[in-house]
């Protein structure tokens, strides 16, 4: 039986309390670094399916920018580290979310048409709402380096505009 | 009529004849794309001016009039400029980022 999508974003919420109850301890930079390009490549990720499953115009340009726009900043976000000598560290975080993106894409995987397209643009509508609340909440909050706090900061606006789009996009597919 | 009151009155008349823009040279609006949105579009911008689009952002973006008046590109920390050519109440977006959205008001 598939995981429903709520059982699925309900496992990344509790990944991100998760992380921010251990010990009272807030992630480190390097481990934030890590859980948001993570993020950004899961969403691409997902874009790449989209565009070669969805047969929806409005899904594949959706899917389109999500790939351009996260490529843009996790590249932006590598380079920041190199220039801050951070090196991104794996994290039971970045490993939930990585898990449960696996068992999203294999779900979405098995549908087509127009179930596909409902089902993906659902989950980016609910996985751009939880990352953009553990960025808001968790993340910028923690993290200490200004050009990365910066860097996270710029990504949210942007990312709260993808969430925008994606429900906009959702809400046009019957 | 005095040489100089004709010449002035030639003058007069030229301007009167000629096109707009003599009078008025055409000007150049920035307008700032930052956070994912569109700063709001100056007031008396006229046909023959020109709109800098200025993507502040750290990703590419569109100006797309919804009447098809124009359509470009702002890659990600760039200025592209648009030379407005009808008047009109033009409502634009960004092709990337619907929720993007503004609106000019050009006239004659």
């Amino acid at each position: 039986m598939f995981r429903s999508i709520s059982a699925v974003m309900a496992v990344l919420s509790v990944s991100f309390v998760t992380a921010s109850a251990q010990g009272g301890a807030k992630p480190t930079d390097p481990q934030i670094a890590h859980i948001a390009y993570t993020a950004g490549q899961i969403d691409i990720e997902a874009g790449k399916q989209a565009i070669k499953m969805s047969k929806n115009k409005e899904v594949i340009a959706f899917a389109e920018n999500m790939v351009k726009d996260h490529t843009a900043v996790n590249k932006l976000a590598l380079d920041l580290c190199k220039k801050l000598g951070v090196t991104p560290e794996d994290n039971d975080t970045s490993k939930s979310l990585s898990k449960a993106a696996a068992s999203k894409q294999a779900e979405l995987a098995k549908l087509t048409g127009a179930a596909f397209d409902k089902a993906y643009m659902d989950n980016e509508v609910a996985y751009h709402k939880t990352v953009n609340g553990a960025l808001d909440t968790l993340l910028i909050p923690s993290s200490s380096n200004a050009e990365l706090k910066g860097l996270l900061q710029q990504g949210l606006t942007i990312f709260k505009g993808h969430q925008q789009h994606a429900e906009h996009t959702a809400s046009m597919i019957k | 009529m005095s040489l100089r009151r004709t010449i002035l009155a030639a003058v007069l008349v030229g301007c009167g004849l000629s096109s707009v823009s003599a009078v008025a040279p055409a000007k150049v609006y920035q307008i700032v794309i930052d956070r994912v949105a569109f700063e709001d579009a100056p007031t008396g911008i006229k046909v023959g001016d020109t709109i800098e689009w200025f993507n502040k952002d750290i990703v590419d973006h569109t100006s797309t009039a919804k009447n098809g008046a124009w359509d470009v590109t702002i890659p990600k920390q760039k200025k592209v400029r648009v030379v407005l050519t009808k008047a009109g109440i033009i409502d634009y977006y960004c092709r990337f980022h619907p929720n993007m959205t503004g609106q000019i008001v050009i006239k004659k």
